[in-house]
């Protein structure tokens, strides 16, 4: 019986997944296993050309590029996330308030211009720029937008709340008497912190890793506006396999290239998780 | 050889409040010494100070002669048991233990060995490699202890150690921690609120109230020769009787008068001359209750009264008899199967009698501690008393 009621109350979410996520996503995949027509449609028939593009130089500087971009984004974000969440948690109530509300506020207006207005701010006429030649640091050649350094910078900034929100309730509910306790048997704050406030701190950081991570590797917006003709992502190529060369069966292989990518790390994640916390709660 | 321990005129205030004020007193090298006070009285802050957690405003501290103001907690030569036992989630009890002298960066061989020795003191053997979330609450107390002691601290702080256990696992904890202290043999500064556990395992205790020290002593002197109405009342239960001496009796004895009540005779040890204000404690088991009239006897107090309330405390029963104007608690214990006497109850004449060596003159006195003592509430008294007036 309690069954039966389990199975019902879950009905709706499993059944919400089963059709709007599982099933697309397998058309999807089956759609690399097809051939491309020049219309735009698929032949009839199967094959694995757009698997085998796959393998090419050309996919596996793309998804060796979206690697790195992810996995930088995830880890500077994740290093400013750390800091500025014990801080947080270490505030007074009224300014853990605060600090909560300056996250999330620029999450209210839209993600596309919130990239827009990066364009500007890193536009070779923009500000940024200019405060940069005037002191110096960079040649007037050098470029700001339309690379590689642009998407990063963008996508450490569209992504960062993602890691600061787990890493905030973690650490708002972390006993700060343990820092009491290392410091008592001799540890200095610096000490304490890489040996206790983090090995506890642990599981939430992976959290919050993945929490970046996935998004990031999913970023289609960010390398069209903000990158060059030498910084194309998997995400956005996708979508110009779509809109563009009207190739549906290398944009579902590049698709099938991007889930596993997400995947690996992922589930890998998941289950270093789980066992860090039955090691130890 | 081991470490005492000197508070000198310390104070401390956290905005409006007062933790410590003006707080003096010295702590022997290797004595079971408890800071003794109600919540909030200021007795952790006295602890966290000690530790180096909170610096006080003005006054010093020191071990064993050294002032401790310029250190900061880790450089301490004090160990800190806490009250929420503090240990290291992502760490087993071994490494728990460990974690102090890995720090100091000891020899491995000496640290495993240390931490074996840590772990037979405590009987924690078996559960070495257990996480904290996999132990009781008295195996995480042992842990925390050893995770201490293992230090060789020339002081260990217990902060209320024992206070979030049951009843029954805190008095096997107390004596085993009486038992620890006894084998290392190094200071120990003990903060509780229960009084029972203070006498029970100290060798003095300061007794803290409103951020000032109100008396140190044995734990015998506090109980038997209070100065304030606070300690008697705070240390045990007590009745105050408020008068004025009359006279001057035999010896060093004295009258007093006491409104609406009868006279009585109390040691005069305090040399108070007639007309002298007089606070009075007399301990509830110090008073003798029946229902004949006791004989004659020149140094004592034998007064009749009503029995107002009962408790039944199993190795005992209280009572409340009313004299006059004055509700007076007796204890008394039964030595002898209850029911093979005839047993006091609700509204019987009862005389009660105390030796006058038994009243003690206090120093000083506080109306309001007048609420630390246990009384049923007046109100239902009065109640049932009306009630009973009706059946009459």
């Amino acid at each position: 019986m309690k069954r039966v009621k389990e199975w019902f109350l879950t009905f709706p979410s499993f059944g919400w997944l089963f059709f709007f996520f599982f099933i697309p996503a397998c058309i999807v995949y089956a759609f690399a296993f097809k051939r491309a027509d020049v219309t735009g449609t698929t032949l009839p028939g199967w094959s694995l050309d757009s698997i085998k593009t796959l393998f090419e130089k050309q996919s596996l500087i793309l998804a060796w590029r979206t690697i790195w971009l992810c996995g930088i984004t995830t880890l500077v974000s994740v290093c400013i996330a750390i800091p500025m969440s014990l801080h947080m948690a270490l505030s007074p109530p009224s300014r853990q308030q605060k600090l909560l509300l300056a996250i999330m506020i620029p999450l209210w207006s839209s993600f596309i211009v919130r990239i827009f207005a990066w364009k500007i701010v890193l536009h070779p006429e923009g500000f940024i720029k200019g405060i940069l030649l005037y002191f110096g640091l960079i040649e007037k050649s050098t470029p700001l937008l339309y690379n590689d350094l642009a998407i990063l910078i963008v996508m450490v900034y569209s992504y960062f709340p993602f890691a600061i929100l787990p890493l905030y309730s973690a650490a708002s509910k972390f006993d700060f008497h343990l820092f009491e306790a290392a410091m008592d048997l001799g540890a200095t704050w610096r000490r304490t912190f890489f040996t206790v406030y983090l090995p506890v701190m642990f599981p939430a950081i992976l959290t919050a890793s993945l929490m970046v991570l996935i998004p990031a590797a999913g970023a289609y917006v960010i390398p069209e506006v903000v990158g060059g003709s030498g910084s194309e992502m998997l995400g956005n190529t996708i979508a110009r396999r779509v809109l563009l060369d009207r190739n549906l069966p290398e944009a579902s292989a590049l698709s099938l290239l991007l889930s596993l990518l997400i995947f690996i790390p992922a589930i890998l994640i998941s289950r270093c998780r789980s066992s860090q916390i039955e090691g130890y709660r | 050889m081991a470490a005492s321990i000197v508070f000198d005129g310390v104070s401390k205030r956290f905005g409006p409040l007062t933790a410590a004020d003006n707080v003096s007193f010295k702590v022997e090298g290797g004595s079971f010494f408890s800071i003794l006070g109600p919540s909030g009285c200021g007795k952790t802050t006295l602890l966290r100070m000690v530790a180096g957690f909170d610096t006080p405003d003005s006054g010093k501290i020191y071990i064993d002669g050294q002032d401790l103001s310029q250190l900061p907690p880790n450089q301490r030569p004090v160990n800190t048991v806490f009250q929420n036992y503090a240990l290291f989630p992502h760490l087993s009890v071994r490494d728990n233990i460990a974690f102090g002298l890995k720090i100091a960066k000891k020899d491995p061989f000496f640290i495993d060995k240390e931490v074996d020795k840590m772990l037979s003191l405590i009987q924690m053997e078996a559960h070495a490699d257990k996480f904290p979330s996999q132990l009781s609450g008295g195996q995480k107390q042992r842990a925390s202890i050893a995770r201490a002691l293992v230090n060789r601290p020339k002081v260990l702080l217990l902060d209320e150690p024992i206070s979030a256990l049951d009843l029954k696992l805190r008095q096997k904890l107390l004596l085993e921690l009486d038992l620890i202290h006894d084998e290392v043999g190094i200071t120990f500064l003990y903060i509780t609120h229960d009084q029972t556990e203070a006498m029970a395992v100290s060798d003095e205790i300061a007794v803290l109230h409103q951020g000032k020290i109100e008396q140190v002593g044995r734990p015998c002197e506090l109980y038997e020769s209070p100065k304030s109405s606070f300690v008697a009342a705070f240390i045990g239960d007590t009745n105050f009787l408020d008068g004025r001496v009359s006279k001057t009796a035999a010896k060093e004895y004295s009258q007093l008068h006491i409104e609406e009540f009868p006279e009585v005779l109390c040691y005069n040890d305090k040399k108070l001359s007639p007309g002298e204000l007089v606070h009075l404690s007399v301990r509830p088991e110090k008073i003798r209750i029946s229902l004949e009239k006791p004989p004659e006897h020149d140094l004592q107090n034998c007064l009749q009264g009503t029995v107002e309330d009962v408790v039944y405390k199993g190795d005992h029963t209280k009572y409340w008899v009313k004299i006059g104007g004055h509700r007076i608690a007796v204890t008394q214990q039964h030595s002898r199967f209850l029911l093979d006497t005839k047993p006091i109850k609700w509204k019987d004449e009862v005389w009660i009698r105390w030796h006058a060596d038994d009243g003690y003159i206090l120093e000083r006195y506080d109306a309001l501690d007048e609420k630390l003592v246990e009384a049923p509430s007046e109100k239902v008294g009065e109640i049932e008393e009306e009630e009973g007036d009706e059946e009459g």
